[in-house]
């Protein structure tokens, strides 16, 4: 399941597939790895800190993980990062569907820069 | 012949119909459930009752019913759905007469009513899950609706309704009542009422677990998505179940597309509470079962909770959007000065106050606040958002956007603009023995 992108940083993408979801201003994100075997490296490479770190304009509370060790799946709960929620945010995606593909977007094992 | 087949036939309030037909007539369901509403659609169903006391129902009540209804009654299927929104009652009765244009005679139409608990909610209520009360609140609340639970729909089956209209019935709990019925299981016995939930949590978004909103080029690629159909579940008696679709669909049932509905809109995966059941879903196994077939067991439960969610609904004032692209060399520099010039005009010029929001599609825009930016683009869209309790404000700004066609950077075109009400949702929470369904049967 890697991508055919040449000499590109391999991000968490490359290795899991996610879907967003909203609560009130609440976010959530669950993550799952395609191969059993990438598990370890996804759990090492997305964790609350460096999610936190990744955006800190929009994350503007704290980030909970929930570990499905069994189904190899992470669920992050983001805490205040929907600009106030689907009825009160002015962004255009405004339930945050798309806070998945931030997750996907950002570099494996990296050290928390923005992808 | 001791499974009981269940499908979706709505997963939001504007989802695909004629995926819908073609599962009931084909399905062989015992039950279809129409799941159409959510926090913004029951304010705005308030808002259209409050015009008209006729409405305030699901808009496209007519359609479906006058195409399911007697597919229906062929199959044998009953019908649970919440497209009553803020009339229930209203859209049982439409639901009568239109049963009886189709020659449907003898049709049980069953009424639940009780979610509308705008009478029962103390004026300084504390919200659910942010600081402050009800009595915050400074623009006219439009709607407080209780979800309701499985425990309010049982009634109605057990009437032998033919179809079942509500109006804020939980998700999750339409489906679980029907389960629930026909195995006769016990609310108080938490492990099947998680494994019910489990099955309604899987179906509620109807396309969501077939392969809908999981498609991504060259890594999950979906056949015929087009042509998606929704979803059904073969549930045992142990509440075990295999999600699977209509052969000759498109669409995919995986243990990939399982697993991302799974835990959708979820947060603690062994604490997911409704009506019903506090769900746990940390332990559910998801095995693939043969071709676009899944079976998912072991969820679990513990007690329900005490209290309902109420979605509390007021007027929002007015949101305005307007935009004007730019294309070619230095598109991204020329839509980025155009809205430095609106930002300008309306602060300095106009003197304009309300919430502003500019962005630069094709570079930055719903990432914008997360700091992702593109990095070369050269066709790009100026987006400006603003709300404000007055459509004045909001027309202020279309103008100014507008007037960038003759006043704003080389090379813009494609100007539009427009404004729609706003409804803002607040939660609370109400003591589930304070709220009381009631239950009315017409007869066609």
């Amino acid at each position: 399941m890697i991508s055919p992108r040449r000499n590109a940083r391999r991000i968490v993408r490359d290795i899991a597939h996610a879907r967003a979801g909203d609560k009130g201003n609440t976010s959530n994100v669950n993550v799952w790895a395609y191969d059993a075997a990438d598990f370890a490296l996804l759990k090492r490479t997305l964790t609350p800190e460096r999610i936190n770190q990744a955006f800190p304009d929009l994350i503007r509370g704290k980030v909970d993980r929930y570990v499905l060790e069994h189904l190899h799946g992470l669920n992050f709960v983001l805490h205040d990062a929907l600009e106030g929620g689907v009825n009160a945010s002015l962004n255009l995606d405004s339930h945050g569907k798309s806070w998945s593909y931030l997750l996907l977007g950002l570099e494996l094992d990296g050290a928390g820069e923005k992808s | 012949m001791s499974t009981f087949r269940i499908g979706t036939g709505a997963g939001f309030s504007s989802d695909r119909l004629d995926p819908a037909v073609d599962l009931v007539e084909r399905g062989e369901l015992d039950a279809v459930v129409l799941e159409c509403l959510g926090e913004r659609t029951v304010a705005f169903a308030h808002r259209d009752r409050m015009a008209d006391p006729a409405r305030g129902y699901n808009s496209l009540l007519d359609r479906r019913m006058r195409a399911l209804l007697p597919a229906c009654r062929k199959a044998g299927t009953v019908m649970i759905t919440n497209m009553g929104a803020a009339n229930p009652s209203g859209a049982a009765e439409r639901t009568l007469v239109l049963a009886r244009e189709l020659g449907l005679k003898g049709l049980k139409v069953a009424c639940i009513e009780g979610d509308d608990v705008s009478a029962l909610v103390p004026a300084n209520q504390p919200f659910m899950d942010e600081p402050g009360t009800l009595a915050d609140i400074d623009t006219p609340v439009v709607g407080m609706n209780a979800y309701l639970g499985a425990d309010a729909i049982l009634p109605a089956l057990g009437a032998g309704a033919d179809v079942i209209i509500g109006g804020r019935l939980a998700d999750p709990s339409m489906f679980l009542a029907a389960i629930a019925h026909r195995f006769g299981w016990d609310a108080m016995d938490t492990a099947r009422m998680g494994a019910g939930t489990l099955v309604g949590h899987l179906l509620e978004c109807g396309m969501q677990v077939t392969g809908g909103y999981f498609a991504d080029p060259g890594i999950k690629d979906v056949a015929n998505l087009a042509q998606c159909g929704y979803p059904i579940a073969e549930v045992q008696s142990d509440g075990s179940a295999i999600i699977t679709k209509l052969a000759d669909t498109g669409g995919c049932v995986s243990t990939q597309t399982v697993k991302e509905q799974l835990l959708y809109e979820v947060h603690d995966p062994a604490r997911y509470l409704t009506p019903d059941v506090t769900a746990d879903f940390s332990r559910v196994d998801v095995q693939a079962a043969g071709d676009n077939r899944v079976k998912v067991s072991n969820a679990g439960g513990t007690k329900r909770p005490d209290t309902l969610k109420v979605t509390v609904g007021f007027d929002g004032g007015f949101q305005g959007e307007a935009g004007v692209s730019y294309a070619g060399p230095a598109a991204q520099e020329r839509g980025r000065l155009a809205g430095e010039i609106v930002r300008d005009r309306l602060a300095r010029v106009l003197g304009n106050k309300s919430d502003l929001r500019v962005d630069l599609i094709g570079v930055s825009s719903l990432f914008a606040t997360a700091g992702v930016r593109a990095a070369d683009a050269q066709d790009v869209r100026l987006h400006v958002t603003l709300r404000s309790r007055a459509k004045e404000d909001a027309e202020l700004m279309l103008w100014e956007v507008e007037s960038l066609l003759c006043c704003g950077p080389a090379g813009g075109g494609g100007y539009r603009g427009s404004i729609v009400p706003c409804v803002m949702t607040k939660s609370v929470l109400i003591a589930r023995e304070r709220v009381k369904p009631t239950l009315r049967v017409l007869v066609a």
